[in-house]
């Protein structure tokens, strides 16, 4: 079971996640609404797998990432964001992003996006 | 402050992305109205309003508005059984936020987006330069009307 991290600034975002991912293969373990909370979370929580927003207050989706593979390089982040410009995929995988799962998405595209960046 | 006309295909990205939006949300059957042009001294506007600033070489705003009714079907079509005010603001702001980020596949990364604003009724004159005017893209669903709005420069 990979244990779950969920940081999105909306709410009804991190209850549809919550609702949709698949939960034989991932336990929920934390949530967060910006990435300052995120990174104070995610130090207790030590989850394996991160969806990522980037559009955020106080500390965006792209900082975060940074700040998070800092702490594990080994944490598998999936970004999920309405920007849909490349340059924006490519940056958030600069920083250490494993995926990019563009807003508004169905279940069967996050659960296919999060067993894709699981797979070694 | 100039008021730019739009290219028809300029609009179509934001007329595409409420679409989509709706659609993926399990929310189909949605209808696009013709857009119009609107003064901003009466701005197009239902109960509840999400904004998002634009920054870069396009400047403005863009914005979702809805009525109680069709926020709290939405949230019910995409699973949310909470439908409390709280999510229905949450949710206008999710709209304009996706739209207007979905933008950038046209627009490219220039195009700076801010976090939402939301709020009760009509943007202020803050978001909504009085002397301009803006584009109105209407959105029907089931039997409910609301509107995304475009005030680019």
């Amino acid at each position: 079971m990979h244990k779950l991290m969920i940081v999105d600034d909306s709410n009804i975002l991190r209850r549809k996640i919550e609702r949709m991912h698949d939960k034989e293969q991932f336990q929920l373990v934390a949530t967060a609404a910006n990435g300052r909370e995120a990174l104070t979370r995610f130090k207790k929580a030590k989850p394996h797998v991160v969806t990522m927003d980037i559009t955020m207050p106080e500390m965006d989706g792209i900082a975060c990432i940074s700040a998070l593979i800092e702490e594990d390089s080994d944490v598998n982040i999936l970004v999920i964001s309405a920007l849909s410009d490349k340059a924006t995929g490519i940056k958030a995988l600069q920083q250490g992003a494993r995926g990019f799962l563009c807003k508004p998405f169905t279940e069967s595209e996050l659960t296919d996006a999060l067993i894709e960046i699981m797979e070694p | 402050m100039a008021e730019v006309i739009m290219e028809e295909s300029k609009l179509q990205v934001f007329i595409g992305g409420v679409t989509h939006y709706f659609t993926q949300n399990d929310a189909s059957n949605v209808v696009i109205g013709t857009p119009y042009l609107a003064e901003n001294c009466s701005p197009a506007a239902f109960d509840f309003t999400g904004i998002i600033g634009i920054a870069g070489p396009t400047r403005g705003c863009v914005y979702f508005s809805a009525p109680r009714a069709l926020l709290r079907h939405l949230l019910l079509s995409m699973g949310e059984m909470e439908t409390t005010e709280d999510n229905m603001i949450d949710l206008v702001g999710e709209v304009a936020n996706t739209i207007s980020g979905n933008a950038r596949r046209e627009y490219g990364p220039e195009f700076l987006i801010s976090v939402p604003v939301m709020m009760r009724g009509a943007p202020d004159a803050i978001f909504l330069p009085r002397k301009l005017r803006s584009y109105v893209i209407p959105v029907y669903w089931k039997a409910y009307n609301a509107a995304v709005v475009i005030c680019l420069q």
